[in-house]
């Protein structure tokens, strides 16, 4: 296994820049948290990383760039999961996993029993096995996010991207995505990259978090490093208080002022 | 009820029921007809062509003729530009991941409407240079499309592609239209193209469209797991590795190809390419796997059908084939209207 590295990465929509020159180096077994205020350029980063939008700079995994690399080749290396994935409403789930087998089979070749055990087996570790030949129309907020994961899993990459993976989700099903996705980091050695909104969850499961403001990266190291109020209250317009958990965990919490008018 | 399947296949059952259907079409557009023939001698007629095969029909030279040189072309035509139709429309339907697209989404309508109007009035109706005209206009309309489209959004987009086929459309048609106003004397030969028909065919027409319908349901067919692959939306699709934009020029040349070929030998016969894909969808699943070789037969059985229906309510003068199409089609889409809600979720 091996990790992803990124050099001056810059992207610009109609000349306007969302990614202004941004290093990065995310080992094998690490999970890098991308965070920072609505706009700052999470998205536009990981879409860098995955090849969606034209960018300048350089994105490598294992030190093999993917400038010149085959579309098909590169999503053998690293599986993106959207924010808001399309999932056709008459699909099976398998189905949908199944198309994670894409880049491992020929331009018009048909997929074949192993690709069906590998889906299925994705599905099974994603513990939505039960799920496998539901409809994709009928499956909750939680399952669905099992299933997408599952078919980033099928693609057998060695870089996970994603793009808010627990939003829209509630808290209990937050943790059981990112406590699965933790799982498949520490047993494959996969090299985790994901925005996450929700700071709390970003200190607690990655072990290293890259603040982003207006396509820059602002800071970069642990989450006591990274995350302290001033930073907060100057990229994010954030009142927060730092708090730490029983076991010492993280906890940052949103604080309101007191009330100007004296009441409540 | 049978368990429900994690991978839904192509079922063999569903593949013979298609292909009985679409036999007992040729066979009931081979029967029936304005000239009573015996089934039986009809039947002995074409089995004598085989090769191999010595069978006296007891039919005359002008009966012969009937079956070999009118009914049986006109069968396999029908057959043809139906599979072509709605296997393009199934294939536009995939690739621009909208439910209404149709054959004729990128100007192929127009632009043959304007080839077939300009050699109409050029040459009359039963030159050979009308084919050869729509097929051109077909061709043309697509390529402006296309470089509209691109120039526009960057080729990135369906979106862009299916707004430059709008204008296109528009465009030529207004040409069309006018041309056709400037020679009034014509209007009833570009109506009766416009509409649709096989009235005037025999094998020729048959040899114009077989190639370009045999090379175009191939590439299509060999595509229709990738179909199921951009179902998933243009940016994931290209996470998984598949280069959406060669795809698209791929399956949409394979479409124009096909449909322009079919148009400049039938005219403009509507709704085959929403009709049938949708039914198949409604019947038998939504993946493409399925969708685009059960069009292929269906496509075929239904024009056949529609066809023998032309010829047959106000025999001996005949109704145009687009109206037999769009007058089955029209319910029946008001149907599929009805059910999309379930079948095309966001």
């Amino acid at each position: 296994m091996s990790g992803i590295s990124a050099r001056g990465l810059e992207v610009r929509y109609d000349g306007r820049v969302a990614l202004a020159g941004v290093d990065l180096d995310v080992a094998a077994g690490e999970w890098a948290a991308v965070v920072g205020p609505n706009g700052a350029g999470k998205t536009s980063l990981l879409r860098a990383l995955a090849g969606t939008v034209p960018s300048t700079g350089m994105v490598a995994v294992g030190g093999m760039p993917r400038r010149g690399m085959p579309r098909r080749c590169w999503a053998r290396l690293v599986a993106a999961v959207a924010q808001h994935p399309v999932l056709p409403a008459g699909m099976t789930a398998t189905e949908d996993v199944l198309l994670g087998r894409t880049p491992h089979l020929g331009y018009l070749a048909a997929a074949g029993a192993a690709d069906v055990a590998a889906a299925l087996s994705a599905l099974e570790r994603l513990d939505a096995g039960a799920l496998a030949a539901r409809p994709l129309g009928s499956l909750s907020g939680g399952e669905r996010q099992r299933v997408v994961l599952a078919r980033a899993l099928a693609q057998d990459p060695e870089v996970l991207l994603l793009d808010e993976p627990t939003a829209s989700l509630d808290i209990g099903h937050q943790q059981q995505v990112l406590d699965l996705v933790d799982g498949l980091r520490r047993e494959r050695g996969l090299a985790v990259v994901a925005a996450l909104h929700d700071l709390t969850l970003a200190a607690q499961y990655a072990g290293r978090l890259i603040l982003l403001d207006r396509g820059r990266v602002a800071a970069e190291g642990t989450a006591a490093a990274v995350l302290t109020p001033e930073a907060l209250a100057r990229f994010s317009g954030a009142r927060v208080a730092l708090l730490r958990g029983p076991d010492g965990e993280m906890v940052v919490a949103p604080r309101r002022p007191p009330a100007a008018d004296g009441a409540g | 009820m049978t368990a429900p399947r994690p991978v839904r296949r192509l079922s063999p059952l569903a593949v013979g029921i298609a292909l009985a259907l679409l036999l007992g079409a040729l066979l009931a557009g081979l029967l029936v007809g304005a000239v009573g023939l015996s089934p039986r001698a009809v039947l002995a007629e074409v089995a004598d062509r085989l090769p191999f095969v010595s069978v006296d029909s007891g039919l005359g030279e002008q009966g012969a003729a009937i079956v070999w040189d009118l009914r049986l072309p006109r069968v396999v035509l029908a057959a043809l530009v139906g599979a072509t139709l709605a296997a393009a429309g199934a294939a536009y339907q995939g690739v621009f991941r909208n439910p209404l697209a149709d054959p004729y989404l990128l100007g192929v309508a127009a632009g043959a409407g304007l080839g077939a109007t300009m050699g109409i009035v050029t040459a009359g109706s039963a030159s050979a240079w009308v084919p050869a005209a729509a097929f051109a206009g077909a061709v043309v309309a697509v390529l402006l499309t296309y470089a509209l489209g691109g120039a526009a959004g960057g080729g990135r987009s369906g979106t862009t592609l299916v707004l430059a086929g709008v204008a296109v459309a528009a465009f030529f048609t207004a040409v069309q239209t006018f041309v056709q106003q400037r020679h009034a004397d014509t209007v009833r030969e570009v109506y009766s193209w416009i509409l649709g028909r096989l009235s005037t065919v025999g094998w020729s027409e048959v040899g114009l469209l077989a190639p370009y319908a045999a090379v175009s349901l191939v590439v299509l067919l060999l595509h229709r797991r990738l179909l199921d692959v951009l179902a998933v939306g243009e940016e994931e699709a290209e996470t998984l590795g598949v280069s959406v934009s060669r795809v698209r020029l791929v399956v949409i040349a394979a479409a124009t190809l096909g449909t322009a070929a079919a148009v400049a030998v039938s005219g403009l016969v509507g709704f085959v390419g929403i009709v049938v894909p949708h039914a198949v969808r409604l019947l038998a699943g939504s993946s493409y796997r399925v969708i685009l070789p059960l069009s292929v037969l269906g496509g075929a059985a239904f024009l056949v059908l529609a066809d023998l229906g032309a010829r047959t309510l106000v025999s001996p003068s005949e109704v145009p084939l687009g109206v037999i199409t769009a007058f089955v089609g029209a319910p029946f889409f008001a149907v599929v209207l009805r059910s999309s809600r379930k079948g095309w979720g966001p």
